[in-house]
């Protein structure tokens, strides 16, 4: 595609010794994490592990107590374009059209009107609703949101996509498509991707590498390749055997630290 | 072919007692206001009640036809919807402004917040006496009290609209590249605005039930002094068609301002 040419390459995120305490609870613990340029990432694990601070810390959202996070080489300080963030409420501003939503990003840098319509054009086909570019989210359905949502997120031309559980509301149905059609734009856009999930069937259909992360503290237990090949079957032996691999370790991740993974 | 199977069931309310078509609705309406005029006109020509405390129908049209032959009721009606005007405009740019000051910074709050509330349970009609005694028992006292009434909705619903904000909302400006200043005009002042919307109508009600309060009290036009003064001159016709003015005059600025929210807000209900 020719309009492909103006995208920004992707940028590898490097987290160092990364520590978030809230009082006296610690939501992170000395968490080391690095993630190549143009790698999907998922970060998997039980509530209160810490996968959602991450991904909050990364986008700046969240201050670190200790350690720090580097994106393209430059310390994380504060919320930024660089970063594009989708969350599971699709937080659409319900204000504002469709278009006007996908727009908001490069209207702020003071793209002019005539490239503001070619962005919004551009990326709501991307992600198939064009023809929905003048309601309002209160016309769409969960899944249409999460899909503005998301070309909202890709039209500010991100160097890395942070999705916190982007499908979790919705219906399995939808988001085994939504899955498949995010991939598509992965494959086509080549961003950075960290997904936090707390589905492994997710994890294991979308991810390069996985991150299966413990709670109490919240820290890392194991870094999984996954080395399936794509476009991956949801019914092929190699995936149910990851899904096994990696089922293994979270069952794990309740017993002490000491203990051996599972043979695998 | 027309089986009434084949239409589905009839619309019904939660209880399955079925809803009226807007047929049978007009007809009920119809009903209802023929029956009550008919019993008005009985009770005032049959001599029930004396024609003095009621009049009948024919009286008040009467009434309305003179007053507008000889320029009163327009005049009575310009003189109320100015001051309600006058007064909710200056509760409007005092409400809105100190509450958006309020929303944003906790120490305008924690100044302000206080006195309001020490302000907030006293009546707008209480404050009359007051309001003559500083501002004379012209047109300024009047704006003053209806200003006071139409203020306490339009503030304490703009600080509603302020905690309203919705942090993933803000969260997603930011992460967009939004700066504190972009943040409060695209998120937070977007966010409050309905509350502002809503503010404005229920100040709107108020301010004109101050506006008759304080007419009835002292003043020398607006349609409380009408009826004041039908009053005075036992024309009961003409508190009759006083009250109805009224009530139509407030009716159709609330009507007014329900139109300019649905416009406003077409992205909520559409």
């Amino acid at each position: 595609m020719n309009a492909s040419a103006v995208t920004v390459p992707a940028s590898s995120v490097d987290v160092r010794a990364l520590s978030v305490t809230y009082g006296a609870h610690a939501a992170l613990s000395k968490v080391t994490l690095e993630v190549r340029a143009g790698e999907f990432i998922c970060l998997l694990g039980p509530s209160g592990c810490g996968k959602t601070t991450l991904l909050n810390t990364i986008a700046g959202f969240v201050r670190a107590s200790a350690g720090e996070v580097l994106v393209g080489g430059k310390a994380v300080t504060g919320p930024g374009a660089d970063r594009g963030m989708v969350f599971q409420e699709y937080a659409l501003f319900p204000w504002f059209t469709v278009e006007q939503n996908v727009q908001y990003g490069p209207r702020l840098r003071g793209v002019n009107n005539t490239a503001l319509q070619e962005i919004s054009d551009r990326y709501l086909k991307l992600v198939h609703l064009e023809e929905t570019r003048h309601r309002y989210a209160s016309q769409l359905s969960g899944g249409q949101r999460q899909r503005v949502a998301i070309a909202r997120a890709l039209a500010n031309q991100p160097k890395i996509l942070l999705m916190d559980e982007p499908f979790g509301a919705l219906d399995a149905m939808t988001r085994e498509s939504l899955q498949e059609e995010l991939l598509r734009i992965w494959e086509a856009e080549r961003r950075t991707c960290l997904f936090v999930t707390h589905s492994i069937g997710e994890a294991v259909f979308l991810a390069d590498t996985i991150v299966v992360m413990q709670a109490h503290p919240g820290r890392i237990q194991v870094v999984l390749e996954n080395t399936l090949a794509r476009p991956r079957e949801r019914t092929s032996d190699a995936y149910f055997a990851m899904y096994r691999k990696v089922d293994g370790y979270l069952r794990t991740a309740h017993r002490p630290a000491s203990e051996a993974p599972p043979a695998a | 072919m027309s089986s009434p199977l084949s239409e589905g069931p009839r619309p019904t309310d939660a209880l399955g007692t079925p809803l009226l078509t807007r047929r049978q609705r007009m007809l009920l309406a119809f009903a209802s206001l023929l029956v009550t005029l008919t019993l008005w006109w009985l009770a005032s020509a049959s001599g029930w009640v004396d024609k003095i405390l009621l009049p009948s129908p024919r009286d008040v049209v009467a009434a309305l036809q003179s007053s507008i032959a000889d320029g009163s009721l327009l005049k009575n009606v310009i003189a109320s919807l100015r001051r309600v005007l006058e007064g909710f405009a200056v509760a409007f740019v005092v409400a809105v402004p100190l509450g958006i000051a309020m929303g944003v910074s906790r120490i305008v709050y924690g100044l302000a917040d206080p006195l309001l509330e020490l302000l907030r349970p006293i009546p707008p009609i209480a404050v009359i006496p007051l309001a003559i005694l500083w501002f004379g028992i012209d047109e300024l006292s009047k704006v003053f009290i209806i200003a006071y009434g139409a203020f306490f909705p339009i503030l304490v619903n703009t600080l509603a609209g302020f905690r309203e904000v919705d942090r993933v909302q803000v969260r997603a400006a930011q992460a967009l590249g939004a700066n504190r200043m972009h943040v409060f005009r695209d998120v937070v002042l977007r966010s409050a605005f309905p509350f502002m919307i809503v503010g404005a109508r229920l100040g709107m009600s108020m301010a004109f039930i101050v506006l008759v309060a304080a007419e009835l009290i002292a003043s020398s036009a607006g349609l409380g002094f009408m009826i004041s003064d039908a009053r005075y001159n036992f024309r009961t016709d003409q508190i009759f068609l006083g009250m109805a003015c009224i009530g139509a005059l407030g009716f159709a600025l609330n009507a007014l301002l329900l139109r300019v929210e649905r416009s406003l807000l077409k992205w909520k209900t559409s």
